[in-house]
């Protein structure tokens, strides 16, 4: 569905991404996280074409067999909604507060796919339906406004799943959520991925709704994957030291725990024009070997489908 | 609704009422006599004085103003002192110009001003939009009546396509909206330029939101994301602009028609000022004044069909 290879995007100097790559299967759900600052939501931009103008792309990108790299503006538009689709963090934002919900859903199916009004409304409804809204007729005529959060997300997935597409990047759809409308939201999202067969790039800083969500995890630090594999082997033996932090930087639950500081990954994210050359984790990292800020560690098998990139690893362990 | 209808009404009223005293006494303060105007220098002070009391120049001025709103409020606008014809006359047989004229600049001014806005806005930190940021820099700089003058001298005086002032009257259709296409220019070039800005201001802020990278997002064109999700977004500042502009636009026919020798109710309003002629001014001055306020109210009908989250809010 999805193969990217060696993407790199530089504002400048600074990079923003440096090496990513990435492959998904039909019906794969990945799930990224990382701090804010890690570079996965460039990441997601960058599968849509939708850096921003001062941002310089390189590296090599297939989507559902079309070869988009280095594809102009006008290529990118013609698999937006089609073969690539993203939803985003605030639903009430992201959607048009002049426009009824059903007229938003209905664009991309008459200018896309050519319906005519009635064929677009009846598909309207099959997406409200789906995606799990209640009373779709009464929905439709409704604004952003006058939906709860949690509808409105499902109104901008319908949206992306209006016109079909192989994959679907969700850059932190449940952020803004209420958390027992974000386990819906993120249990539709697995849904929707298995029926249809469509990849699922989910993005997201929170571990337990990539857990719930993802089948892979890929964690990022400073536009890198660190680490990646599956869910319950890269949560249960982390092998990087900065998936070790986030993961002990969580809040664990039950008697004993309460009184307990957490434990914090020292510093802050750096700003990207101030990472280091070699590990972008160097500086912060707890187990730095000399080597690390200046030489860059490439990405190891530490598992089955698990790997990481560290100089610890395969080193003195 | 009916209400908030009830009580635009009131203040429409008592706007009329505020605008029309307002202007009876500032005539009276006003140094001049229309006697004196009428009958010329050399008349002798009892031919003023009959002339005065025929007028009814000779009662106090509140009850003069009293008879006027009595008479007003009936259709009766009085009669002109210096054409010695109803006020009502008069106005009817000049409105249609006047209204041509600012419903011409009015529709030049938003097609014309909202166009380059967006394409500036779209086109941002290029070339175009330095071009035309510039352009409306320069509108905006500029006096219409030195504009009229300049537009005069070079399409009329210096190519000869245009004619460079009066109005051959509307028998000739194609003639009359021939003498009609330089003083709707220069009615239209300052406001467009002032309303380019205030679109092209908008829509950048528009653009920055969700909503649009969501438009995108979906694959849609760029002109398609332009028109149908910045445009009617960004359209409520353009709208209050443009309901300013309606007071501009009338006000500025006064200019124009004098420039250009048109025959409209802004060279008759200038007329009568100079000829002290109360009644015409006062009729006039009402009658702008009301197209003024209505034109806010529409304005604010405007805001509430734009935007649905302003519903029930309106007071």
């Amino acid at each position: 569905m999805i193969e990217a290879n060696d993407i790199t995007v530089r504002f400048g100097t600074a990079e923003a991404l440096r090496g990513i790559n990435l492959t998904l299967s039909p019906g794969q759900r990945l799930g990224i996280v990382g701090e804010s600052g890690s570079g996965k939501s460039m990441l997601g931009l960058s599968l849509m074409g939708m850096l921003p103008d001062a941002a310089g792309m390189s590296g090599q990108i297939r989507i559902d067999g079309t070869d988009m790299t280095g594809a102009k503006i006008a290529s990118w538009r013609a698999i937006r909604a089609r073969k690539v689709a993203m939803i985003f963090q605030e639903p009430l934002a992201a959607l048009n507060p002049l426009r009824r919900v059903g007229n938003t859903v209905m664009e991309p199916l008459r200018q896309h796919l050519g319906h005519s009004k009635d064929a677009a409304r009846a598909r309207v409804l099959q997406l409200f339906e789906e995606t799990g809204i209640q009373d779709p007729v009464a929905k439709f005529r409704q604004f952003p406004h006058e939906l709860s959060g949690g509808q409105r997300q499902r109104v901008l997935i319908s949206l992306a799943l209006a016109c079909n597409p192989k994959v679907l990047i969700a850059d932190e759809p449940t952020t803004a959520l209420d958390a027992h409308v974000a386990l819906r939201i993120t249990d539709l999202l697995v849904r929707l991925a298995e029926e249809r067969g469509m990849a699922l790039v989910f993005i997201s800083h929170d571990l337990a709704a990539v857990a719930r969500t993802a089948q892979d995890i890929a964690v990022m630090y400073g536009g890198e994957i660190v680490e990646r594999g599956p869910v319950h082997a890269v949560l249960s033996s982390p092998h990087h030291p900065y998936t070790q932090g986030l993961l002990l930087a969580r809040p664990a639950l039950g008697a004993g725990h309460l009184r307990e500081r957490l434990p914090v990954i020292p510093g802050t994210v750096p700003a990207m024009r101030d990472l280091a050359v070699g590990c972008r984790f160097s500086g912060r990292c707890a187990v730095e070997l000399p080597h690390c800020a200046t030489e860059r560690p490439a990405s190891r098998p530490v598992g089955a489908h698990h790997d990481a990139a560290c100089h610890r690893i395969g080193a003195a362990t | 609704m009916q209400v908030i209808l009830l009580r635009r009404t009131m203040g429409f009223v008592l706007t009329l009422i505020a605008v029309s005293v307002i202007v009876f006494a500032v005539m009276n303060v006003l140094p001049g006599d229309p006697a004196i105007t009428i009958l010329g220098i050399d008349s002798t002070e009892d031919a003023r004085a009959a002339l005065r009391a025929e007028l009814g120049l000779d009662r106090p001025v509140w009850l003069r103003y009293l008879d006027w709103v009595w008479h007003a409020a009936q259709g009766d606008f009085g009669t002109s002192y210096f054409f010695r014809v109803p006020v009502t006359e008069l106005i009817t047989e000049r409105l249609p110009l006047t209204l041509s004229l600012a419903l011409a600049g009015m529709t030049v001014t938003v097609v014309v001003g909202i166009t380059l806005g967006m394409i500036a806005a779209a086109r941002h930190g290029t070339f175009g939009d330095w071009a035309i940021m510039l352009f409306s820099q320069m509108g905006i700089a500029v006096p219409a009546f030195w504009l009229s003058i300049l537009l005069v001298l070079l399409f009329a005086v210096g190519l000869r396509w245009l004619p460079p002032g009066g109005f051959p009257g509307w028998d000739e259709p194609l003639l009359a909206a021939r003498s009609l296409i330089l003083p709707t220019t220069a009615l239209a070039l300052v406001q467009s330029a002032v309303l380019a800005r205030v679109t092209r201001s908008s829509a950048l802020e528009v653009m920055r939101l969700d909503f649009v990278r969501t438009a995108r997002a979906t694959g849609l064109s760029r002109w398609r994301v332009l028109r149908r999700h910045i445009l009617p977004n960004a359209l409520v500042p353009i709208v209050t602009i443009v309901g300013m502009q309606v007071a501009a636009v009338v006000t500025g026919t006064i200019v124009i028609e004098n420039v250009f020798y048109l025959p409209g109710l802004g060279r008759l309003i200038f007329q009568s000022i100079a000829n002290r002629d109360l009644f015409t001014v006062q009729a006039l001055v009402v009658l702008f004044a009301a197209i003024v306020v209505t034109a806010n109210f529409l304005v604010d009908i405007a805001y509430v069909l734009i935007d649905p989250r302003l519903k029930g809010r309106m007071t």
